[in-house]
């Protein structure tokens, strides 16, 4: 499948900005579930072009700007082609050692409801135990937008019982590691949720790794495995480690944020366009 | 009875301590203390006044000197002298290794966990490789001696190791006030560790740099505890000082801010903790650092002294297996022992500790500075159940060795020389070779019977003399 991605974030500032500096993981890896056929970042309409591998084996850019600043709006578009691999993830040109993927960090502290929510699965073999862990993270949280915040830890969207798949991810690692299994935060894209709508931000999974097949990739907010439908930035401990921007600015301060990401079908010749509405 | 350095067991003075000895008759105890007074005076209009190790305590504070040298014979410092390299040099290749292959974590010799779940170990360096490959330029070895032959490791200082400038400003010291026990060149130059520091800094210099790299200290600021460092090190070598706020990166590179327009930075000797370095790749939440240095860093801009995540080489939990390293990576013996340590995250280690915490030191595994340490033998039996509580409560961030019979050095007391507990710091440089000036700062604890060195808890410093024959 052939998949297009415009991705603009726009951050406007109080007064203008005079020194902007931006951490960007914007560039999708080529890997065995998806190959990159075009892809661009751009910063204010400047390219970036420089994007090495990071120790997690994904791009990571950097883009420095002084002057005067009231807005930066940085652009991730291009095409990649995706291909089903029932949710195993491979093909990474470096690989992180896995004992760090057991790794804790203060948005997945793993308190008593997790480990005992963790405990409570009875699956011995391991994909099904962590499909298992998967619905039981999406029963514990229910989706709902506007009540968690980006600095909502597992252990506080479990006690909220609402949340978004940030919160799903968040407990889904925590949950995976408390039980020795490494697992990692996954940033992205999403041609469509469950229900066919479009998603106009990122989206983010799970990967936890499985002894003999590798990383296999499991989204708890819809209940699936990665398919074909799903484009993979960029990995880390947790949503800040896996943020795909980040910022720090001096001279002002933000007055606001805008993310907008459109993904559809490519149009190769003869097949079916899905233009995602507005 | 601890091993008095200046005696040997008949009781006689040691030959290295002879001409110190003749000082001291001819000075008398009246003499020496006029002369110490003048020295404090001097240190006090100078105002080093920060705190050894980043110890806390108020920064205002005079670190109490001590008059009467700490000697090492040559043949004592031979051997110190090789002890030193080969554990600097294991530390560094263990560095390397971890964030490469991991061959001795594959190879059984130290659990993986221990490294990877290590809060000091960064994720963010595995598979880049430092120049040189050398992570930690500055090592900081901390040495206690036990006996007339017998000099043990109390700890790794692989960050950003300070007390070198007490090292430096103690000679001067003691060079200014008493030129006469210098002039017969027998006592080995300390005075060129700035010029070595630096050639060990341009060594490192990053594949971006082209002609003689430009250096600069970086320092968190005036209001650190040892700040006075900073610039007394900054100044002797004649290089920058530097806060986050005056550099920052573009095009790959690090520059500095000039009157006279950015000016590109090659190797950047940081005394900032990890954690501040850069807000972009390490904590947001931070005011401080320097937006994109990391990734200046990683892409060959500029170069980091020490490497981020240097820190889990000099780790309380890695400590215990530095012998190994040595032996696994330089084929080579121990020459300078370590200190047996229990474990308390170990099965058999608590249970050995809670049995004999009486007999032991424990200490927290990131703790420092002499703080939530105890000292089995000086401690009531409340104090020994409450801290065996504290153990039971997390046992893998507590570790215990036995008491150890430190050595003395003669120390200047009221009526005369007495013998007080020291320790031993010398700062070995890794660059594209190794350099290790012959001497060091000696801490010692000034009351009497204590072993507690660190300045917070009443300990003092001295001039350290290597011999030359």
């Amino acid at each position: 499948m052939e998949l297009a991605v415009r991705h603009q974030t726009t951050y406007r500032y109080a007064t203008p900005a005079n020194q902007v500096s931006l951490l960007l993981r914007l560039h999708p890896g080529q890997l065995d579930c998806q190959q990159i056929r075009s892809w661009e970042v751009t910063v204010n309409g400047t390219p970036v072009t420089e994007f090495p591998l990071n120790a997690f084996g994904d791009g990571e850019g950097f883009y420095h700007r002084r002057g005067a600043f009231s807005e930066m709006e940085i652009v991730a578009t291009g095409t990649v082609a995706t291909q089903e691999r029932h949710g195993i993830v491979s093909g990474f040109l470096q690989e992180a050692p896995l004992p760090i993927f057991l790794r804790q960090t203060q948005l997945t502290q793993p308190e008593a409801a997790i480990r005992a929510l963790a405990r409570s699965l009875t699956e011995s073999e391991p994909i099904p135990r962590l499909h298992a862990l998967s619905a039981r993270v999406r029963e514990a949280i229910t989706y709902e937008t506007g009540i968690t915040t980006a600095a909502t830890s597992a252990a506080e969207a479990l006690a909220l019982g609402r949340g978004v798949c940030q919160d799903h991810t968040h407990l889904f690692v925590s949950a995976a590691r408390s039980l020795g299994i490494p697992a990692r935060y996954v940033s992205g894209y999403l041609l469509a949720d469950e229900a066919g709508h479009a998603l106009r931000e990122t989206h983010a999974w799970a990967e936890a790794w499985v002894d003999g097949l590798g990383w296999i990739g499991f989204d708890a907010t819809n209940g699936l495995c990665v398919t074909e439908l799903y484009v993979r930035l960029c990995s880390g401990l947790d949503a800040h480690d896996a943020a795909p921007v980040r910022g720090s600015v001096y001279g002002t301060t933000e007055i606001g944020i805008q993310a907008d990401v459109m993904i559809s079908l490519a149009a190769p010749s003869g097949s079916q366009q899905v233009q995602q509405q507005q | 009875m601890s091993f008095f350095e200046m005696h040997d067991p008949a009781g006689s003075v040691r030959d290295c301590y002879a001409e110190v000895q003749r000082w001291i008759d001819d000075t008398g105890v009246a003499g020496l203390h006029r002369r110490l007074e003048e020295a404090e005076a001097i240190f006090r209009r100078i105002g080093i006044t920060f705190a050894v190790y980043g110890e806390g305590g108020d920064p205002e504070r005079l670190i109490p000197f001590d008059l009467l040298p700490r000697i090492f014979s040559r043949m004592e410092w031979q051997r110190l002298d090789q002890g030193i390299r080969q554990r600097a040099q294991a530390l560094n290749a263990f560095l390397y290794d971890v964030y490469h292959r991991g061959e001795i974590l594959r190879a059984g010799l130290i659990p993986q966990e221990l490294v990877y779940q290590n809060e000091a170990f960064r994720p963010e360096m595995i598979g880049f490789d430092p120049p040189g490959r050398v992570y930690s330029h500055i090592v900081g070895i901390d040495i206690v001696r036990t006996g007339p032959d017998r000099f043990e490791v109390l700890e790794d200082n692989c960050r950003t190791p300070s007390g070198v400038s007490y090292m430096l400003e103690n000679r001067e010291i003691m060079t200014r006030m008493f030129p006469d026990l210098f002039s017969r060149g027998k006592v080995t130059p300390v005075d060129n560790y700035p010029a070595q520091l630096l050639r060990t800094l341009k060594e490192v210099a990053p594949p971006a740099c082209s002609g003689d790299p430009v250096v600069v200290l970086l320092t968190p600021g005036s209001l650190n505890s040892a700040y006075y460092e900073h610039s007394y090190l900054a100044d002797l070598m004649g290089i920058e000082l530097v806060e986050p706020v005056d550099l920052f990166v573009e095009d790959g590179r690090v520059w500095k801010k000039t009157t006279a327009g950015p000016k590109a930075v090659d190797v950047i000797y940081r005394r900032i903790d990890d954690d501040y370095l850069d807000p972009l790749a390490f904590r947001p939440d931070s005011l401080l650092g320097v937006p994109g240095l990391f990734h200046a860093y990683r892409s060959g801009g500029v170069t980091l002294c020490s490497a981020p995540g240097a820190g889990i080489a000099d780790d309380k939990a890695i400590y215990v297996y530095v012998p190994e390293m040595i032996r696994f990576y330089l084929g080579e013996e121990p020459i300078l022992a370590n200190i047996p340590t229990w474990q308390c995250g170990t099965k058999d280690g608590l249970a050995y500790v809670l049995e004999h915490l009486g007999e032991l030191v424990a200490k927290e595994v990131h703790g420092s500075g002499g703080y939530g340490m105890l000292i089995g033998p000086k401690s009531t039996a409340a104090e020994i159940a409450a801290y065996a509580d504290r153990i039971r409560a997390n046992p893998s961030g507590f570790i215990a060795q036995p008491t150890l019979d430190l050595s003395t050095v003669p120390t200047l007391g009221e009526a005369g020389v007495v013998r007080r507990h020291a320790d031993f710091r010398p700062y070995c440089l890794v660059g594209k070779r190794m350099r290790l000036v012959a001497g060091g700062l000696t801490r010692v604890a000034l009351t009497e019977g204590s072993l507690v060195v660190n300045s917070s808890q009443g300990g003092g410093v001295k001039d350290t003399w290597v011999l030359r024959d």
